[in-house]
């Protein structure tokens, strides 16, 4: 317990200032239940909006159940289809969630990996690694996730492409990500490795990749964690922009993105619940998301080290 | 300069010729060519004429050379989709997306850095605060989701302004411009606003954090304390400085601009090349998407080429060097 | 004649987040015209405080909370911001710590200096330059007008110091705050800027603040003195008696561990203790059978090589040098000769003092012997036979054990995210000298007990402790391995002064109890004559002399050393009053 205690301690710097700050707590609240609604998904929606079998088209464009015309059963309404809208969102929050972040945790451990080594053993090793990062860096992320897409596509036979889009949509995602985790951790390896404590481990005849892991990595896991929450902003705004362009996920597994791309053709008819809460529901939790970010990056200052 | 220019120069090759490569690989190894080119009921012996015809059989590296051979000389190839010329495709779309990036990038900045200034500046205030918040609302609401909202707002509520297309275009030699009609004009602000917005927070945050640091350094503090004007201390001493930096990054963001284009051409129906390569993707027509690749990442190192030349111009810690000892 | 400067009663607080921490309480000064009046205390003592109360320029959140400041009668806090502002630069300036960092890199040094001139009056821009060469060739700068032209980045440190002080000087001010002017400069540039300083108040008039850590520039140059300690004045007056017959017991503690350049202590004795105390749970903390003699019995184990057995490590002809990047893609890149044909030896059981200002090549030796720099040519060779250059040496190689290392800066030595235990117990681990965990336990806590720490530091992490704590935590570490050979690098350049003498009595204990053979490495000279039993003076990459300390200090060799020797701050007119 007293240890416990002095591990909290150690950090206690971003508590304190975690409990002055009411932004980050409500960002941090928004965030948690996104999490826990897209986490219990199926235990707190009336119907599976990716179960045919459950929705009923005589029950399309239905509104809120508050205004004229709505229907209790579907508390926000219904979309062009006759899935509840709430059912509808709270599956694609679980999707667009998953997809970010698995896209960013695959990012960060490439991405990691890569950039410590480059700035630990410098040298060729470092060169050719940021030329990489030079090349992807050329192809903006958007262009990337596209391309991977497109390519996936030529491959792939259509069957088995819709059955591996969402591992598709993550790997494009990742692979548009990766280079801000490398340069991220090159640089601040490049910070760590020539303090002391490194030449210390280095005297004694320590392995390299103890150094890295054991030594190295911990103390630059303040500025990847701000990387990794503002990327994982970008990753579900880019699962988004994908699936609105209609190269994300599957159409029978809809995420915010495909919904907001369906009701964008019912806005102009009156029918904006279809667009409206979908969007409503991405956008505060990209903001709840860069929020976070922010204030990691006020407390690690990662500038600053 | 000319050892760094040419070092910088030397690194730019390699990025095009492993882009080219990524290109050429696309190519070679997405799909068959072939396949695509003729009917169902085409014989073997014409399918195997055709490929002899192209050079398929070549050595992979033979092919390699041709293609970047083709690349250099402007010979690109015809689409899959429409059979047209590659070059005379991108060409026709080019001007379209030039300008709506131009002139997106022109808002960013324009905005974003005056901004960026007075919320680094004024820390504490009511105003920069509300700046603050709202560029973070700006960064996490996605470019289509703005570009509907603009659309619902101004054409659909209150018929402002067009939604769709580029209202009348003017040619110049074979370069169709926007800006020298009227309706070009109304044409183009919703797409620039969209395709801006992101970019304009973006910038805003990059100056202010540079700004930030930039006032904490030791001669910032020395300059104050030689009672110099706290305006000559903001606009000369400490402006200049946070440049640096910033302009590195804004090339960077040209390349997003044409990037996020996609996604705004798509919202807006721009002809521009953004919806030329989105086509090229539900189609698979792997040509143009392997120029287009090409492409971008010209655009994008020639941008990085000036701004390094730029850096030299700006910073003497570059382009002298110090004295011995 | 009336105060230039007067300080009453003067108090600063800035409020934290424990409550508010009074960084300076109830300070009185007194200025007078062309007076150097040295403020000097350890760091944490308020110095830099009463500095920027002075200048209006207290970081916020940061306030005056009572007290008067008066500059020639006049009230500077009841200015408004505006005000105050028009003060700096035209009545009080500053020098600056880093010269480094001063100086804005993208303005040349003319417009930096016309600028602040126009500032403040009403010259034309052909006037503000006239003056500004005229500046530039007081402060030293040779060839001016040229020069003036260049970019700070152009100007080497000690160059772009006399920039700095050119720049405070161009407003004609009648107060000057220099706030450790000479502490990133090396002894002989410090010597010239010193003298700079004190031509300035005598010619000028001007009244300077000096505010430093050192003893031995306030004795050299400063007219008056205050000793501060934890934002209180302890004791204040003229300088020669301040220093000469030092009334504080704080005084007295702090002149006491000030190491002597002409006298070798065995020991330094009435050292203040200025570490926090400890609470007695903290201190009862013990892990079963740990103490201070089991990890002395421990070390003594086993058989080791005596005193007297021949040298145990002898460079021989060393040349290190270091490539940059080619100046074009192709062709021969510049190198840069760090170490030239240096051949030095340590005896077994002694101490070897390694003396070099910066960029003299003393810290490359280091890492040449370790391993972690690759020489050129040259050999090294270790209890007689040679040891693998750079990466040929193998990770398991005995040598790594035998020789251990203690860095400079104790904030950058420890691994901020591992606890004491597993800092210490790496060692331990990696080479095999204790097996269970529960031994290393035991190691632990007793090597902490050996360099006075409280046994309880191994459950902690870095952060919590001081420079001087975490430096006693490093020696522990470089101990546990059991070497043979202790190279210290500046062990002791990071910490204050009393900490510093701490420290150097540490290790003199250790070096007699275990009879270990040293290479200290150090700027300071006397430090090294604390320390040293043979002395090796390298500049510049090249050995200047080597040979016996007493013989050193007493009468120097090569012209260099005898430079060095006369350069460094003395605090001879006190030691001549019986101090110690």
């Amino acid at each position: 317990m007293l240890t416990w205690w002095r591990r909290v301690r150690v950090e206690n710097e971003m508590l304190y200032l975690f409990l002055r700050r009411p932004v980050a707590q409500l960002a941090a609240l928004a965030a948690f239940l996104s999490i826990m609604g897209a986490l219990f998904a199926p235990l707190i929606t009336p119907s599976n909006p990716y179960d045919l079998a459950s929705f009923d088209i005589l029950d399309s464009f239905l509104p809120p159940a508050w205004s004229d015309g709505g229907d209790p059963r579907f508390i926000i309404g219904t979309d062009d289809q006759g899935r509840d809208l709430y059912s509808s969102i709270l599956y694609g929050t679980r999707l667009s969630l998953l997809i970010g972040l698995c896209s960013v945790a695959f990012a960060a451990v490439l991405g990691t990996a890569l950039g410590v080594a480059a700035g630990y053993f410098g040298g060729r090793f470092d060169a050719v690694v940021m030329r990489i990062a030079d090349v992807q860096l050329s192809l903006p992320a958007i262009l990337t996730a596209l391309l991977v897409d497109g390519v996936a596509r030529g491959l792939l036979p259509r069957q088995q492409h819709e059955e591996l889009l969402l591992v598709v949509l993550t790997v494009a995602i990742a692979l548009s990500l990766w280079v801000d985790f490398a340069r991220t951790a090159r640089a601040s390896t490049f910070v760590e490795r020539n303090k002391e404590y490194v030449q210390a481990a280095e005297i004694m005849g320590l392995h390299p990749i103890r150094i890295m892991a054991v030594a190295i990595l911990p103390n630059i896991l303040g500025p990847l964690m701000v990387i990794g929450t503002v990327d994982l902003a970008v990753a579900i705004l880019l699962e988004a922009t994908l699936s609105f362009l209609g190269v994300g996920v599957p159409a029978d597994q809809p995420s915010l993105g495909t919904l907001i791309d369906t009701g964008k053709d019912y806005m102009f008819s009156g029918e904006w619940w279809i667009v409206i809460f979908p969007a409503a529901m991405l956008i505060s939790m990209i903001i709840a998301v860069n929020l976070l970010g922010d204030f990691f990056r006020a407390v690690l200052n990662p500038r600053l080290r | 300069m000319i050892g760094f220019v040419l070092r910088r120069l030397a690194q730019s090759v390699f990025v095009m010729l492993a882009v080219s490569l990524l290109a050429f690989a696309m190519f070679h190894y997405v799909g068959d060519p072939v396949e695509v080119m003729v009917g169902q009921e085409t014989s073997i012996e014409d399918r195997e004429r055709l490929r002899e015809q192209l050079g398929l059989n070549d050595p992979v590296l033979t092919q390699y050379a041709r293609f970047l051979g083709d690349l250099v000389t402007g010979n690109f190839g015809f689409s899959y989709r429409t059979r047209q010329p590659i070059g005379e495709m991108i060409l026709s779309r080019m001007p379209a997306t030039l300008e709506l990036g131009f002139v997106s990038l022109l808002i960013s900045l324009i905005i974003g850095i005056p901004a960026g200034i007075f919320t680094a500046l004024r820390s504490g205030g009511l105003a920069a605060q509300t700046i603050l918040v709202t560029t973070l609302v700006g960064i996490s609401i996605p470019t289509f989701v703005i570009g509907l909202f603009l659309i619902y707002l101004f054409g659909v509520q209150l018929g402002w302004l067009p939604t769709y297309g580029r209202g009348d275009v003017v040619e110049i030699g074979w370069w169709k411009t926007s800006f020298a009609s009227w309706s070009g004009l109304r044409a183009l602000i919703l797409p620039a606003i969209t395709l801006g917005v992101y970019q304009l927070t973006l910038t805003m945050r990059l100056v202010r954090s540079e700004m930030q640091d930039v006032m904490n350094t030791d001669f910032i503090k020395f300059a104050i304390a030689r009672g110099i004007d706290y305006r000559s201390v903001h606009y000369r001493h400490a402006l200049r400085n946070s440049m640096v930096p910033v302009i590195t990054i804004i090339g960077l963001q040209f390349g997003g601009i044409i990037a996020f284009s996609i996604v705004t051409e798509s919202v807006f129906q721009w002809p521009g090349m953004g919806l030329l390569f989105l086509d090229s993707i539900r189609f698979v027509d792997i040509p143009v998407l392997s120029v287009y690749l090409v492409l971008i990442a010209l655009i994008f190192v020639v941008i990085n080429l000036i701004v390094d030349i730029l850096y030299f111009v700006i910073d003497p810690r570059v382009r002298l060097k110090p004295e011995a000892g | 004649m009336e105060d230039l400067l007067t300080l009453r009663d003067l108090s600063v607080v800035y409020p934290t987040r424990f409550g508010p921490f009074t960084a300076i309480e109830g300070i009185n000064l007194t200025l007078q015209k062309g007076e150097i009046h040295g403020l000097v205390g350890e760091s944490g003592a308020g110095k830099s405080t009463i500095g920027a109360a002075i200048m209006g320029l207290i970081p916020a959140p940061g306030y005056i909370a009572q007290g008067q400041v008066h500059l020639d009668g006049m009230d500077l806090r009841a200015l408004d911001a505006k005000a105050y502002h028009k003060l700096r630069g035209a009545r009080i300036s500053m020098i600056f710590q880093d010269p480094q960092t001063s100086l804005n890199p993208l303005l040349t040094i003319e417009d930096q200096l016309v600028e602040t001139i126009r500032q403040h009056t009403d010259q034309t821009r052909t006037q503000a330059r006239d003056k500004a060469i005229a500046l530039l060739q007081e402060t030293g700068i040779h060839d001016a007008e040229a020069r003036m032209a260049e970019y700070p980045h152009q100007f080497s440190g000690g160059m772009r110091q006399r920039v700095v002080i050119a720049l405070a000087l161009c407003t004609e001010p009648d107060l000057i705050i220099a706030d450790e002017p000479t502490t990133a400069l090396d002894v002989a540039i410090q010597k010239q800027i010193l003298q700079l300083i004190r031509r300035l108040a005598k010619d000028r008039g001007i009244g300077f603040i000096l505010i430093t850590h050192d003893i031995g520039v306030i004795a050299e140059i400063t007219d008056s003195v205050t000793v501060l300690r934890g934002g209180k004045v302890m004791e204040h007056g003229q300088t020669a008696q301040v220093l000469g017959r030092p009334a504080h017991s704080y005084t007295r503690a702090l002149m006491a561990a000030v190491p002597l350049l002409d006298k070798r202590l065995v020991r330094f004795t009435n050292i203040m203790d200025s570490e926090p105390k400890l609470s007695a749970p903290e201190l009862s903390w013990k892990v079963a059978g740990a103490s201070a003699e089991y990890a002395s019995d421990w070390l003594l184990a086993g058989d080791r090589a005596q005193a007297g057995d021949g040298p145990v490590l002898q460079v021989r002809d060393l040349d290190v040098t270091f490539y940059g990047n080619r100046p074009f893609a192709f062709g021969a890149r510049d190198g840069f000769k760090a170490l030239q044909s240096v051949s030095l030896q340590v005896d077994r059981g002694k101490v070897l003092g390694v003396i070099g200002e910066s960029g003299s090549g003393k810290s490359t030796l280091a890492k040449a012997i370790v391993g972690l720099v690759r020489p050129s040519a040259g050999e090294i060779t270790f209890e007689g036979a040679p040891l693998p250059l750079g990466r040929d040496r193998a990770r398991t190689h005995p040598a790594r054990r035998k020789i251990q290392m203690v860095f400079q800066d104790p904030y950058s030595s420890l691994n901020n995210r591992r606890r004491i235990e597993q800092i210490i117990g790496e060692p331990l681990r990696f080479f095999g000298l204790a097996k269970t965990r529960a031994d290393r336990r035991r190691l632990v806590a007793s090597v902490l007990d050996l360099v006075e720490m409280p046994q309880r530091a191994m459950l902690k992490y870095p952060h919590q402790f001081s420079g001087g704590q975490r430096q006693r935590i490093a020696v522990a570490r470089a101990l546990v391995a059991r070497p043979e050979f202790l190279i210290c690098d500046e062990p002791t350049s990071a910490l204050d002064v009393s900490i510093q003498a701490q420290i150097l009595n540490l290790l003199k204990d250790l070096q007699a109890t275990f009879g270990l053979s040293i290479l200290f490495i150090s700027h300071n000279l006397a430090v090294v004559r604390q320390m040293a039993d043979d002395v090796a003076v390298l500049r510049r990459g090249q050995l200047q002399e080597s040979g016996p300390a007493e013989a050193f200090f007493e009468a120097p060799q090569a012209e260099y050393s005898r430079q060095l020797l006369a350069e460094t701050p003395s605090l001879a007119m006190l030691s001549a009053t019986g101090h110690g």
